[in-house]
């Protein structure tokens, strides 16, 4: 290989190589290989050194300790083999039911109607020219508003003898309903408050969306005289699909994770109305100490989450090829 | 062209400001319940004399920690953000320009997938004995690694749309010219990725600042973070709600200045990631 240019120029920082730190190898051909493995390395490290110490160890610990009973003493642990106990305890566990039918009504309610809602705004925005971007800031805030603040703020609003939601129904002479009270509106309740927090991000992406449309395919449209129902069915939404199934997953991952909102309005009640896994398990694994039946607990839902959502992905990924 | 505007573009109009209404009524009526009297909120009156109580007592009463709270959330959102970026750029470059095997890249990234839907709340009981075992229970350094790790799997996923977007061409001219890897980083990619830094860092930011279940988990009274603060007033015996109305005003702060200075970013990364 003859030394080119570049090369020569770069002799004193191999020479340096030895003592300066593994930040500067050179360039050369020869070296690129070399170089181009450790760099590889290098970059990848702090990611790769995050997940296995945070994603996987974690949840190899979780699985170790489910197959023990743990009891706690001032400060330290004792563990006991408890083999599938804790695994079949979870069968017999009515709030880690009533949970996981919570959540899954809660995630298709909340995320149905967040993109229902999110939609027809889209749509709405697209049809006007002044005043988007006021519309769009507007719409954006409840994104950045903490889940617990969300919560907070309905918790005012909703509130029985005070809440502005139930001075704006007494106007029109409905009679004050118990809102977080009852079990019959509470998960009601909470997941009219999630598509609140919610529907402006599905706007947001439909907007997005909407926006980068080829145009031409609606002035065809126009030229052949659809309607604009027609124009909706059979041009926006067809074109549209990717991105509300994408809207879709988004939402859904994060819906199954439910938990600040819930925490704050309702406990979990009235009885098990509003229990939602993530919420059983706190209780059962922060509050009662139960520390190899949580993990048990920790381990089905990230099973079962994992189960669901991707059944959910196959079902869109099949829906989406059929078109 | 036409003066005023047609009855279909007015009725509209009227759809989404009925719309904007019910996002900023909410959000409006809370802020101003922090300037009320507990009895004048309770009584319900509409109109009211604001008062700043709720505002002092939040923030400089003796039984209150939220300005410690307050702080907690800016080291842990700044911290978390900061390591966050500079992990998942690095590795979103290294899994998109370096010669990795495919299938380790589909590993990797389909375990960041994988592991973003599990619910933090099931992690957060992992951590706490991992935490508990190395000694950083109840410290703000295990906060900072949880939130760095639960935002990572996003953080990866928007820096890929971002680096893809440098021209593979101007890299290998870099090269050319005996750019070494860190140069190379440093002066040909990071101009070009700036913007989506910025969005990925406000987003990141954003996540760790209202993150309330991991919070909870890991940290006591002097490293809880903000959010954990506000649903400690629902809590009490008898519910301070006006106080929790004033410490929930505060809270946003941070929210309205990002949505003001860097809605671009906000918009770009939230939309980016679903649209590419």
């Amino acid at each position: 290989m003859k030394p080119t240019a570049s090369a020569a120029a770069q002799i004193p920082a191999v020479m340096a190589k030895r003592s300066a730190p593994a930040g500067q190898p050179t360039a050369a051909d020869f070296q690129r290989g070399l170089d181009e493995r450790l760099w590889r390395w290098l970059t990848l490290s702090p990611a790769l050194l995050l997940l296995l110490a945070l994603s996987v160890l974690p949840l190899v610990n979780l699985f170790a300790t489910s197959f023990f009973t743990v009891s706690w003493s001032g400060g330290h642990s004792s563990f006991t083999a408890a083999g599938l106990n804790n695994y079949r305890a979870l069968a017999g566990d009515t709030l880690f039911r009533a949970g996981i039918l919570n959540t899954i009504l809660f995630a298709l309610f909340a995320v149905g109607g967040q993109m229902l809602c999110g939609f027809v705004l889209a749509l709405l925005c697209t049809g006007v020219t002044r005043g988007r971007l006021l519309y769009r800031t507007i719409f954006i805030l409840p994104i950045l508003v903490p889940g617990i603040v969300v919560g907070a703020i309905w918790k005012l609003l909703l509130n029985f003898d005070f809440g502005l939601v139930n001075q704006a129904i007494a106007l029109v002479g409905i009679d004050p309903l118990n809102w977080l009270g009852s079990a019959n509106t509470a998960l009601a309740s909470v997941i009219f408050v999630d598509i609140w927090h919610w529907t402006p991000f599905c706007f947001l992406l439909f907007l997005a969306g909407l926006q980068s449309l080829p145009q031409d395919v609606y002035e065809a449209a126009k030229i052949d005289g659809a309607s604009g129902w027609q124009e909706l069915t059979y041009v926006t939404l067809p074109m549209m699909l990717p991105t509300i199934m994408v809207t879709f997953a988004f939402r859904l991952v994060l819906a199954f994770k439910v938990f600040d909102e819930v925490y704050l309005l309702t406990g979990g009640g009235p009885g098990t109305s509003t229990q939602v896994m993530s919420f059983t398990l706190y209780q059962r694994f922060f509050r009662e100490d139960q520390t190899g039946y949580g993990s048990a607990m920790s381990v089905a839902i990230i099973f079962m989450t994992c189960i669901l959502l991707s059944a959910a992905f196959a079902a869109r990924g099949r829906m989406g090829g059929a078109k | 062209m036409k003066m005023f505007p047609s009855a279909r573009s007015l009725a509209i109009h009227a759809l989404l400001i009925a719309a904007a209404l019910l996002v900023l009524i909410p959000v409006v009526w809370v802020v101003a319940a922090g300037f009320r009297t507990q009895i004048s909120l309770l009584s319900g009156a509409f109109w009211f004399t604001p008062v700043l109580k709720n505002f002092n007592e939040v923030l400089f009463s003796k039984t209150s920690d939220f300005i410690v709270n307050y702080r907690n959330s800016i080291v842990v959102g700044t911290l978390s953000t900061l390591i966050c970026l500079i992990a998942a750029t690095l590795a979103a470059w290294s899994l998109n320009r370096m010669a990795w095997p495919r299938w380790f890249v589909h590993v990797f990234l389909g375990w960041a997938l994988v592991f973003h839907m599990f619910p933090p709340l099931a992690l957060a009981s992992a951590w706490f004995t991992i935490m508990r075992t190395v000694s950083l229970d109840n410290t703000l350094t295990a906060v900072v690694l949880a939130h760095t790790v639960l935002n990572l799997p996003m953080a990866l996923w928007l820096m890929g749309v971002f680096v893809r977007d440098v021209p593979v061409e101007l890299e290998e001219a870099a090269r050319l010219d005996g750019a070494t890897t860190p140069v190379l980083l440093w002066r040909i990619v990071m101009p070009i990725i700036a913007p989506g830094l910025a969005a990925t860092a406000i987003l990141t930011f954003v996540f760790s600042w209202n993150d309330f279940g991991v919070a909870l988990t890991l940290t006591m009274k002097q490293t809880a973070t903000v959010p954990v603060a506000i649903a400690k007033f629902a809590q009490e015996y008898e519910i301070l709600y006006t106080q929790m109305a004033a410490a929930a005003a505060l809270s946003i702060l941070p929210a309205l200045v990002l949505l003001i200075i860097g809605q671009r970013y906000i918009v770009a990364g939230l939309t980016q990631g679903a649209v590419k």
